[in-house]
């Protein structure tokens, strides 16, 4: 039998809000422990919350970015469970009318779409942090997370394989990106995924026992966990054994799924509206200040690149992948509109120096080592023989961190490139006289020395002359010998 | 007059003009503390230290200033579920071991911008759960006016204080009754303002959907004045609500003449003392008599009101009370692992009444029982709202007893939970609807026991109940006698 998975996954996006969901304590990563802390966040007696407004707007720029229906009286709801990170003995989440609903996410899977619904998006704060390690017997608490805000984005089970789940992921983590609402970061956190996933025969409907997954740190711990996960249970089904509803953690070192907890011992959280907390009543007004504020978002946007720019799908996908950097793309273009250069010197030089100085780390890079109008200029300049692509890779090198624009380098250091038939002649000439041996090999039939020459005219003339004319040249004087 | 039985208004005048020093007066309150509550047992800490140095500063203050504020230099007491900053706080609980406050909630922080002093810290019953002050886990408090009787629950401690003239004023927190029923019992005034009236944040929670800060005082007028100083909108409570505060003693016309006093008659139909009703009759006879209009209402749902508050305050303390895990502060066991851990603090700190709470209210919230239980309780929750709404239709006021009977003997109820439950039949659906509600004393039973006659009001309309209150008040002279303190 023929089985197809079916995934569906849960986010938890950490905001990047400046302070926590129901405190004004500060959300800065990387602090001491409990640095980021009051009464509040760490739930002392007689302490309230107080939702932070940052965070709705949040919630609801995501909400309209994914086609959510915005809930216009939401609650906020109390989920209970004893843990020592969760300072108050509940978390405040959203059960019952979570503030978006019914959305989706439309996917590129190679050039055709796939629409990925979105059951909610609700809002919660986050829970500190147990440190196990090193401490002998006892365990440490750091409450810096607690309270920090998260979107939980929950879709339908609408993919069919891993790497479906993994374009899912990298599409939203784009477009909350491209909102400004989250980092994406998966690594410290801030980007975090449980997956749902069942088994069923192909070409049926009714969905399997489903698992879901934890402890997913990163886009391939994701891929490799749903495809063991789906290998495991083919396995189970196929040699007549059953699956169970259960929990089970990602061990990233054995690369496989071991079981945590069966549905039977799950905690019952004993939800219930937050009585701290009014409903959070969201008018229409607030939407579409909102709505109109929203980017441009990274699908539309590429579809844009294909169409205005007559950029390949590749190019594309891979600047509108960031928002900054399809930013920086279009400035460029607006200065010179050589499109596919462009695109072709940010996807070479400039995504190597990101990559150097670890920039593509930023969420949104505002200081650039090189500026879109250099860029644009440099592009210009080759475009007119001013310079070739030889001495233009030099001229970009010089313009890392400078404040000069292209044509400055070029002049003052005499890079310009030289067409001039006279100055080219003299210099071929100089070249034909000094190599005659290989001369008469060319005439003999070796066709690899023109190339020899030709580097030898370019050297004589530091790399300046313009290459064509240097080619139709030479080979005038070469076949103008034979002929004499 | 001794000092120590002044009221507020009478303490803040001679304070004014200087007749005597807020050192004075503090230092009667406290010889007064300590000549009493050896008997009384209404203290759970006494902040001496720090009471005498805010009196100093309030003299200093009255000497410099012409203060509008009525409360500088005024010795006050506050129930031990308040929060003040460096100042252990137990909620009459083993749970919170030495806690100390390390902040100043936000009632706390107005009366210090008042200019109050803040004498101690009264007995409750544990975590403000019950109707009698016994279940606080370090000792019974008595009742001044017979210590074989409870002063009621559970601001029984701030009741007591205010009647053995242990302190000018106190305040305490209703979520059930918990500052109508013993102000009745111990013969003093005590008003739950409207939801959302005082700021909530500083005080230990326990149902925080009814909770309410509120003042109890020797007089109408002091309760006004406390009331004034205690009341408008507070940031850090999402629930408080803001809108202006009404200058509550202008209220205080003694003119109620047209005033539309509505009688509910559930309230009179079951296991009312003789005594209570009597002078509850009485009293409404009194008001008639003062210009007031009196007239049959009804309140339909009223018999739910216990069942629904039994179901939605347990539910929401069941979550209140998990931050008392043993992790972050107050009492800890030694486990042998996490779970063990959690169970044994809980068990060691907890008492037996908050613990049936807890396990009433988890069970109500639990997977299956959740739309029995909690969702059905809000849905009747909202009837018992509405029936106020209607009733308000037709009138300014509504008039009960605050409780069906006069204190009880110490120990006549803690072991029968269902019957302690009822005792709060009259003051528990006020809490329900969110409305304002004060008790005022209106008579005395045969052995000399205080009764207090309940004036509801609607949504942030305490002045009309203050109004209502102050009339019959000028017309009768329950407020000022005083309880004999050398009992045998
Ligand atoms: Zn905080």
């Amino acid at each position: 039998m023929k089985y197809e998975s079916v995934i569906g996954l849960e986010v938890h996006a950490q905001l990047l809000t400046q302070s926590k969901i129901f405190c004004g304590c500060s959300t800065q990563f990387g602090q001491a422990p409990n640095y980021n802390t009051c009464a509040v966040c760490i739930g002392f007696p007689g302490v309230l919350p107080v939702l932070n407004k940052k965070v709705v707007e949040f919630a609801i720029r995501a909400g309209l970015a994914t086609h959510c229906e915005i809930t216009r009286s939401s609650r906020l709801a109390r989920k209970n469970y004893f843990y020592p990170d969760l300072p108050k003995g509940y978390q405040i989440s959203q059960y019952e009318l979570p503030i978006c609903a019914n959305g989706y996410v439309d996917i590129d899977l190679d050039g055709t779409s796939k629409r990925v619904r979105l059951t909610r998006i609700h809002m919660e704060e986050d829970a500190g942090k147990n440190i196990h390690d090193g401490h002998g017997d006892s365990s440490l608490v750091d409450f810096n997370r607690a309270g920090v805000p998260l979107l939980e984005i929950v879709s339908e089970p609408d993919m069919r394989n891993p790497a479906e789940a993994g374009i899912y992921l990298r599409t939203l983590r784009a477009i909350l990106q491209y909102l400004d609402i989250c980092d994406g970061n998966m690594e410290q956190g801030s980007f975090r995924c449980d997956a749902n996933i069942s088994i069923r025969p192909q070409g049926t409907d009714a969905l399997g026992t489903k698992v879901e997954i934890k402890n997913l740190n990163s886009f391939k711990a994701i891929e490799k966990a749903l495809e063991y996960e789906t290998a495991r249970q083919m396995d189970t089904l196929s040699e007549g054994g059953k699956l169970i509803q259960e929990t089970r953690l990602w061990d990233e070192n054995k690369e496989q799924t071991r079981a945590m907890r069966s549905k039977e011992s799950a905690h019952d959280y004993r939800y219930f509206p937050d009585p701290d907390l009014l409903p959070v009543v969201i008018d229409e007004k607030w939407i579409d200040e909102i709505h109109t504020s929203l980017p441009e978002l990274p699908g539309t946007r590429r579809s844009r690149f294909l169409s205005q720019y007559a950029l390949p799908l590749y190019d594309a996908e891979l600047l509108t992948s960031r928002r900054d950097i399809a930013d920086y793309f279009e400035t460029a273009v607006t200065i010179y509109p050589n499109a596919k250069a462009i695109s072709n010197w940010i996807m070479g030089e400039l995504f190597r120096i990101l990559k150097e100085r670890k920039l593509d780390q930023q969420l949104y890079i505002k200081t650039w080592p090189v500026r879109a109008e250099y860029l644009a200029e440099l592009v210009q300049l080759i475009d007119q023989d001013k310079i070739s692509g030889k001495i233009a890779k030099m001229v970009f090198d010089a313009l890392v961190d400078a404040e000069r624009s292209p044509q400055t380098i070029v002049k003052e250091k005499g890079l310009e490139q030289v067409s001039d038939v006279a100055r080219i002649e003299t210099s071929i000439d100089q070249i034909l006289a000094a190599y005659p041996k290989q001369i008469a090999d060319y005439r003999g039939g070796n066709e690899k020395i023109f190339g020899f020459l030709v580097g030898q005219v370019m050297k004589s003339m530091q790399g300046k002359a313009n290459p064509q004319k240097v080619n139709e040249i030479l080979k005038a004087k070469l076949s103008c010998t034979i002929s004499t | 007059m001794s000092l120590y039985s002044l009221t507020l208004h009478d303490a803040s005048e001679k304070l004014r003009k200087r007749e005597i020093s807020s050192q004075e007066l503090i230092e009667a309150v406290f010889q007064r503390i300590s000549d009493t509550d050896d008997d009384i047992r209404a203290y759970l800490t006494l902040c001496r230290d720090a009471a005498l140095a805010q009196a100093k500063q309030a003299d200093r203050r009255l000497q410099q200033e012409s203060t509008s504020s009525p409360l500088l230099g005024i010795p006050i007491a506050v129930k031990d579920n308040f929060l003040i900053q460096g100042v252990r706080t137990t909620c009459a609980s083993k749970i919170l071991g030495d806690f100390i406050a390390p902040y100043d909630g936000s009632t706390v922080a107005r009366l210090r911008s008042a200019g109050a002093v803040i004498i101690g810290k009264t007995n409750l019953d544990e975590f403000a759960m019950g109707s009698s002050a016994e279940n606080s886990a370090f000792f019974s408090t008595r009742n001044p006016w017979n210590f074989d009787r409870v002063p009621g629950g559970s601001s029984g401690g701030s009741a007591a204080a205010v009647a053995a003239d242990q302190c000018v004023a106190a305040l305490g927190t209703d979520t059930g009754g918990s500052i109508r029923q013993p102000a009745a019992f111990c013969g003093i005034v005590g008003l739950k303002p409207t939801y959302g009236r005082v700021s909530r944040y500083g005080i230990i929670a326990f149902a925080s959907s009814m909770d309410q800060v509120g003042p109890m005082t020797k007089d109408v007028r002091d309760c006004a004045l406390l009331l004034e100083a205690i009341s408008g909108h507070d940031q850090a409570d999402a629930t408080s609500v803001n809108r202006p505060v009404p200058k509550y003693s202008e209220s205080l016309t003694g003119d109620i003449k047209s005033l539309r006093l509505g009688i509910p008659k559930e309230y009179f139909t079951t296991g009312l003392q003789p005594a209570v009703e009597q002078s509850i009759g009485a009293a409404i006879g009194q008001l008639e008599k003062s210009g007031a209009i009196i007239q049959e209402i009804s309140l339909p749902h009223t018999e739910y009101a216990v069942a629904v508050y039994y179901i939605v305050a347990t539910a929401e303390a069941s979550s209140n009370l998990a931050r008392y895990d043993g992790m972050r502060f107050g009492h800890r066991a030694a486990g042998k692992d996490l779970t063990e851990t959690y169970m044994l603090s809980r068990e060691e700190g907890f008492g037996p009444e908050v613990k049936r709470r807890i396990m009433l209210g988890t069970y109500a919230l639990s997977a299956g029982y959740y739309d029995a239980y909690y969702l059905k309780a809000q849905r009747v929750r909202a009837l018992i709202r509405r029936d106020f709404d209607e009733a308000f239709k037709h009138c300014d006021a509504i008039i009960t007893p605050t409780s069906p009977t006069t204190a009880f003997k110490i120990g006549e109820k803690i072991q029968n939970p269902l019957e302690m439950y009822l005792s709060d039949i009259c003051t528990i659906s006020i809490n329900l609807a969110g409305v304002p509600a004060l008790s005022l004393p209106c008579g005395f039973d045969a052995g000399g026991l205080p009764i207090g006659m309940q004036i509801i009001g609607k949504h942030f309309d305490e002045s009309t109940i203050l109004r209502a209150a102050y009339a019959y008040e000028q017309q009768t002279h329950w407020h000022k006698k005083k309880p004999r303190l050398n009992q045998p």
